[in-house]
């Protein structure tokens, strides 16, 4: 650690900062994989029912926010946890 | 970077308000006023309503039916059927209250969602899981209704042993934790989103030499300022039916 402060040529605090800026990107960004896929599979399904069968439309457009919001929980999660690491 | 003024400001300088009135616990401040204020919206707008409808509605009766009528269509027959109904007015405050502390988001002067601090959301979420375990307990018995919650029906025996703590932790611990957190996140997310285009627009605006992108930055703030809008609606309608959801799982037993 004390060699990558001289390397980098600043204060051991500037460092920390620096990878906790680093780890509540990585936290979010890790968080927002699997729901990003998750939400175009919801979306995409419920786009080939309403395709396939218009008159469902309004029942399956109800089911996919439900999807949605289960699904994007996590992405959620994962927001408010990257406030909360190291916070 | 050094000419351009760009210093995002931290979290907490953008959600924690001065007091205005009052100390300790019963400190009042800005989030809190706009919260008492959508109390009072909620409240005028179906009392105004109310005290002299007619048969044709006009004004602000056609407003509040509209959102009845939108409340029972889109959630109470959705997901619990007729027999739902009795739920209707919880479900509506419900709706209507959620969009009015989410809309301060994109209201001059107040801009700040009441539902950007976890205090609101927090307290739905608990509210919303004692309802439904009441509701539960009331219409199946203590034990059948803990009995059809940690162990479904038609699953083999053995899988119990893995279903079992899943079910709990699933219905008894994440749902109000997961309710109130997606309200919290979705509304702080958008107020961060906002503040942030808000500092771009006016470091932009303040740089001479780049004034001919001032438009494009310009032009997506109001952009996301209507997407807020319709996040808005999203979240209170999401909260509305997920509420609606659960108290239909829990009138019932899966079967």
């Amino acid at each position: 650690m004390e060699l990558l402060n001289v390397l980098a040529q600043q204060e051991p605090g500037e460092l920390a900062e620096g990878l906790t800026a680093v780890g509540r990107g990585i936290v979010y960004g890790a968080a927002a994989i699997g729901p990003g896929i998750g939400i175009g599979i919801v979306v995409g399904n419920a786009i080939t029912a309403m395709a396939r069968q218009p008159e469902a439309a309004g029942m399956v457009r109800t089911t996919m926010f439900l999807g949605i919001a289960f699904t994007e929980a996590l992405a959620l999660f994962g927001f408010v946890l990257s406030f909360i690491v190291a916070g | 970077m050094s000419g351009l003024a760009l210093e995002f400001p931290p979290v907490s300088h953008v959600t924690e308000w001065p007091t205005i009135f009052g100390d300790g616990l019963f400190a009042v401040n800005k989030v809190v006023l706009l919260m008492w204020l959508s109390v009072l919206i909620v409240f005028g707008l179906f009392y105004a309503a109310s005290r002299r409808s007619r048969l044709v509605p006009t004004g602000v009766q056609n407003l509040a039916e509209s959102i009845v009528d939108f409340v029972r269509d889109g959630v109470v027959l959705q997901t619990m059927g007729p027999e739902g109904m009795s739920f209707l007015p919880l479900l509506v405050m419900m709706f209507t209250f959620i969009f009015l502390t989410n809309i301060w988001e994109v209201i001059p002067v107040a801009q700040m969602p009441v539902n950007g601090r976890i205090a609101l959301p927090a307290f739905m979420g608990v509210l919303v899981w004692v309802l439904y375990n009441f509701i539960g307990i009331r219409s199946q018995g203590f034990f059948g209704y803990f009995k059809s919650v940690l162990f479904p029906p038609g699953v083999p025996k053995a899988l119990y042993i893995l279903v079992t703590p899943i079910e709990f932790v699933s219905t008894i611990i994440v749902r109000p934790f997961s309710l109130a957190v997606r309200l919290f996140a979705n509304m702080l997310a958008g107020h961060l989103l906002l503040v942030s285009f808000i500092t771009i627009t006016t470091a932009v605006f303040t740089l001479g030499p780049s004034l001919v992108i001032w438009p494009v930055s310009f032009g997506l703030l109001v952009a996301l300022t209507g997407f807020e809008v319709l996040v808005a609606v999203l979240q209170a309608f999401i909260f509305t039916i997920l509420t609606a959801v659960y108290i239909a799982g829990a009138m019932h037993p899966e079967h």
